[in-house]
């Protein structure tokens, strides 16, 4: 295809490279500010776009399980290498190209989808970038048009003493401070500013140069975030429809390939009853949902956050939105009265459903968002691996009747800050049975462990649960429309 | 007659005299009674009611004031850079008697605003972000969404309950009020000093909390993603409902500048003036556990409890006994660090938990999240929204802030009679009794301390985005025919 047809594409001649060497990842290294113009076979275009999804997701499990920034620098060049690499650095750059297009094709669409894409780009530059030699770093700035120049030793030496403080509030009471800093508005490093890993003063963020990353990964995803927005600006308003029976059902096929199920439409096909919710919570719920249930059953109250983590899966689980509002009456008018309920959260149950405000059909939580909640005094969601304490933690795995040496496994899992690991090895701690798939989302753990009972019964497996992410070999023709697995 | 409700049934005109007030003659003429009036004595108003509350849009709430803010120095003005429909695109909803909750309303001018607020009489204002278009006009555009937004800030004393002892819930005192007076300091600091933002406005929320509003141009165009980052270099606060034991965790074995600012200047000299003891935090048998189990080495707290349990050091006569045991606490701590290793900033981790500011930050890192008007009127407590002098905070007592029936009261005292015309639209203005109430001060502390400044640096601002635009045109090389 012709990527001129592409929203975004500058009008210059051809995309010609930033700056001539082929560095370590054996392509160069580009912003993506210029969209391939050349024609693409419809083989290459699919085909690209899932090796680059393959870096991008084996990127998010690596980030999920915590590795170190050391350990994530390995783990790229080891997918870049299996899944980019081309015979030449020309061939490579020319992939990682059409490939970075087709996605941001492929996941404008949805919020959802471009928070994934955004956020799994900026970590794949990021390491990229750390990969080069201090040399090319510096080309690549003024190249990439980021002009930041060193700041002043007369500067330098006035903030010294807080510089150093800096450094080693981040590496420790033996670190030094570097030597050269750049002076960039704090809005440009937000993830730095957010780690407490610079300091400010007066609104400028000083950067050392060690931290230089953040810095050109902040513009990558400012850049990358614009553009995505206007991709699906256009995409919606003609792609969508001249594409209809070419680049349409292959994107979206694509776009729903690594994400994973999003458990919007109930996964038991009879649905669940409230009466069944106590038994089915004993057996299938994971842990942040039994604690959630506990607690809203003693003190006939959640705080919002609750609400919406146990809410959003109860219905993912399929209970109904009558049956969920009975359930929530149930509990909550005991403690406010059935007029209070009515009037103050009867609206949030239904919100939830799609019944009220903008109605959208919400989503249930999944363990990244979960993980990454940030729970308050009095709030009772969040990840239990994540957030208890560890005695609280142990304790909770006690009630679950594991044995020791699950609950340690679990334990040294947390200390790791392995929460889905944890969470897996709880799962296989009450089944009895190995979870090979993960965990990563709590209607995941559900099916999986529903489809455990089911078995268990003679029943066929699939009846309740969803079907496996199942690996599709792209096709050679894209010729007739290709329906999406899920 | 119920309390609040003005009616002035015939029956029910009893007013108190004041001679002073017969002579004004605006008093003159908004009375119909006139000559019967030195008679009646009037109740005082109380509490809270709808109808008060129409009284205090039509005679108090300062529309003109609100509108200077919100428009950020865009006014009718013919200057070519001002954008008339600024404040047109800012989305202000309200809260109507009966839980009804309107929202994408939006105003021309202070008129309109005052017109549609005095008529629909809400129990609350929210201000929201300014969209890309006239929100009520939303369903009109294909892309409808947020651009600008103040950075704001919600602290509520619900979120230290489980480090007061005085109140609980909704309720403040004076014991647990500096608690908020440290948030207001230190994240004002921050705004500063770090941030350097230079238009700030503090205002106490009515009941048990404070909001902040971030006004510089600069702060108003922060995504969301840098308002999260925001967020996020201000939260030290950890603690939940199922990690009740570490409260705080200090990492590194130096703090960042920022934080060790705040500990040295704000937190500590707080915690020992004024937590400590209030908060009674090392008497109370309860508060003691609580405290203790902050030490990450169970046996040096059993140590120490055992010291106190036994008297240990008792408190000189001009010593608070709290103050004796946490110099008692300091100095084996001290002692002990040097064993072991795990007690590195336990005592500063104290400290931070006690004290540290606790901000709702789901309200601060969203450009559309509402967030209740100044100068509103709490309708549980009946008091008003005013602004706080960060300069000044100390002084702020939230005990003794201006309610709506004690304006009303003032107004009633200068005026005589609240009774209108009752042919009269509820819309119509009233006569402004602003100056003659207590509201004047805070009215007067919101120009001075916010406005006046703001309203300058946003036209000066306009002014030389004008003159760049002009220069600009100037030296673009004219086309030749």
């Amino acid at each position: 295809m012709n990527f001129s047809n592409v929203p975004n594409k500058r009008k210059s001649g051809a995309a010609s490279p930033l700056h001539g060497d082929y560095t370590a990842s054996g392509a160069q290294l580009t912003m993506y500010q210029v969209p391939p113009i050349e024609d693409v076979a419809l083989e290459e275009f699919e085909q690209f776009a899932l090796d680059r999804l393959r870096v991008l997701k084996g990127v998010e499990e690596a980030r999920s399980r915590g590795r170190k920034p050391d350990e994530l620098e390995s783990v790229v060049n080891d997918l870049w290498r299996k899944h980019m690499r081309m015979g030449d650095a020309a061939e490579t750059t020319r992939k990682d190209i059409i490939s970075h297009y087709v996605l941001r094709l492929a996941y404008c669409r949805t919020e959802d989808l471009r928070k994934w894409l955004l956020s799994q780009e900026s970590a794949l530059f990021r390491y990229r970038f750390r990969m080069e030699s201090p040399d090319a770093q510096r080309r690549f700035l003024t190249e990439s048009g980021l002009p930041y120049n060193p700041v002043a030793n007369a500067e330098l030496e006035a903030h010294k003493d807080k510089l150093l403080q800096v450094a080693r509030s981040v590496a420790g009471a033996g670190a030094t401070a570097e030597s050269v800093y750049y002076k960039v508005p704090f809005e440009d490093v937000p993830e730095l500013v957010a780690g407490r890993k610079v300091l400010l003063s007066k609104g400028w963020a000083y950067v050392p140069r060690d931290q230089l990353a953040a810095l050109v990964v902040g513009h990558f995803r400012t850049r990358l975030s614009k553009s995505l927005t206007l991709t699906r600006s256009q995409w919606n308003a003609k792609i969508e429809a001249q594409e209809k029976d070419r680049l349409t059902p292959v994107v979206e096929a694509l776009s729903s390939r690594y994400l994973g199920p999003d458990y919007s439409t109930p996964s038991t096909k009879a649905g669940v009853r409230v009466a069944d919710v106590d038994a089915l919570a004993a057996a299938s719920f994971p842990l942040c949902m039994q604690h959630l249930l506990h607690k809203v059953r003693d003190d006939h109250h959640l705080k919002h956050g609750g609400r919406q983590q146990l809410g959003l899966f109860l219905k993912g689980i399929g209970l109904t939105l009558e049956d969920a509002l009975t359930f929530w009456r149930t509990e909550f008018a005991q403690k406010f009265g059935v007029d209070k309920f009515d009037k103050e959260y009867a609206y949030n149950v239904r919100h939830n459903y799609g019944k009220e405000g903008k109605r959208t059909d919400y989503t249930p939580y999944s363990c990244i968002k979960i993980i990454s909640s940030t729970p308050g005094v009095g709030d009772h969601h969040g990840c239990p691996y994540r957030h208890f304490s560890q005695d609280n933690l142990s304790a909770a795995l006690g009630r679950m009747r594991l044995n020791r040496k699950t609950i340690d496994d679990v334990m040294t899992k947390v200390k790791n800050h392995h929460y889905q690991l944890a969470c897996a090895a709880t799962f296989e701690g009450v089944h009895g049975a190995p979870c090979e798939s993960g965990i990563n989302h709590p209607n995941q753990y559900f099916d999986e462990s529903r489809k455990r009972a089911a078995s268990r019964e003679g029943d066929d497996p699939t009846a309740q649960g969803t079907p496996p992410v199942a690996e599709r070999q792209p096709a050679a023709e894209r010729a007739s429309p290709v329906t999406p697995v899920h | 007659m119920a309390p609040g409700a003005i009616e002035h049934g015939p029956s029910a005109k009893r007013t108190r005299h004041d001679p002073d007030i017969d002579s004004t003659p605006a008093a003159d003429m908004e009375v119909d009674e006139a000559p019967a009036k030195r008679d009646v004595v009037y109740e005082d108003f109380e509490g809270y009611s709808p109808q008060l509350m129409q009284q205090f849009y039509r005679r108090l709430f300062p529309f003109p004031e609100m509108v200077r803010w919100l428009s950020y120095g865009h006014k009718k003005n013919p200057h070519p850079m001002y954008d008339e429909n600024y404040l047109q695109r800012r989305e202000i909803s309200m809260t109507l008697d009966g839980d009804i909750f309107v929202r994408y309303q939006s105003f021309k001018n202070a008129d309109e605003m005052a017109k549609t607020i005095r008529a629909r009489n809400p129990l609350k204002i929210d201000i929201g972000a300014v969209f890309n278009v006239d929100p009520a006009k939303r369903n009109a555009y294909s892309s409808f969404g947020a651009v600008e937004r103040e950075l704001v800030f919600d602290v509520d004393m619900t979120d230290y309950d489980d480090v007061r002892t005085c109140c609980t819930g909704a309720d403040i005192c004076k014991d647990c009020w500096p608690l908020m007076t440290i948030a207001i300091k230190v994240v004002d600091h921050i705004l500063r000093e770090d941030l350097g933002y230079q238009h700030i406005l503090w205002v106490y929320s009515g009941r048990r909390g404070v909001h902040c509003w971030v006004c510089d141009e600069k702060a108003r165009k922060l995504t969301n993603e840098q308002r999260g980052a925001i967020t996020d270099y201000l939260k030290v606060y950890k603690g939940s409902e199922n990690n009740k034991e570490k409260k705080v965790s200090l990492q590194g074995s130096v703090l960042h500048p920022m934080l060790s600012r705040a500990y040295r200047e704000v937190l500590l000299p707080a915690f020992l003036d004024q937590v400590l003891p209030r908060q009674n935090l090392l008497v109370n048998e309860t508060q003691i556990d609580t405290l203790l189990a902050m030490i990450p080495d169970e046996e040096l707290a059993e140590e120490v409890k055992a010291k106190w349990r036994n008297g240990g050091r008792r408190a000189s006569a001009h010593e608070d006994e709290n103050l004796a045991r946490w110099k008692d606490l300091e100095k084996i701590v001290i002692r002990e660090k040097k064993r072991n290793i795990r007690l590195g900033h336990c005592l500063e981790e104290i400290v931070f938990a006690y004290t540290y500011p606790r901000l709702d930050l789901e309200v601060s890192k969203h450009m559309n999240h509402l967030l209740k008007a100044p100068f509103c009127v709490h309708p549980k407590t009946g008091k008003v929204c005013v602004p706080i002098d960060p300069a000044d905070c100390d002084n702020f007592d939230p005990m003794g802030v201006p309610t709506l029936a004690s304006l009303l009261n003032e107004v009633q005292r200068f005026r005589g009679d609240l009774r209108e015309p009752a042919e009269e639209a509820a819309e119509a203005a009233l006569p402004t009794d602003l100056d003659k109430t207590s509201l004047k001060e805070a009215v007067q502390l919101f120009r001075t301390t916010f406005l006046d400044d703001l309203e300058a640096d946003c036209k000066s601002d306009i002014e030389r985005a004008y003159r760049a635009k002009k220069d600009e045109l100037a030296s673009r090389p004219t086309t030749g025919w």
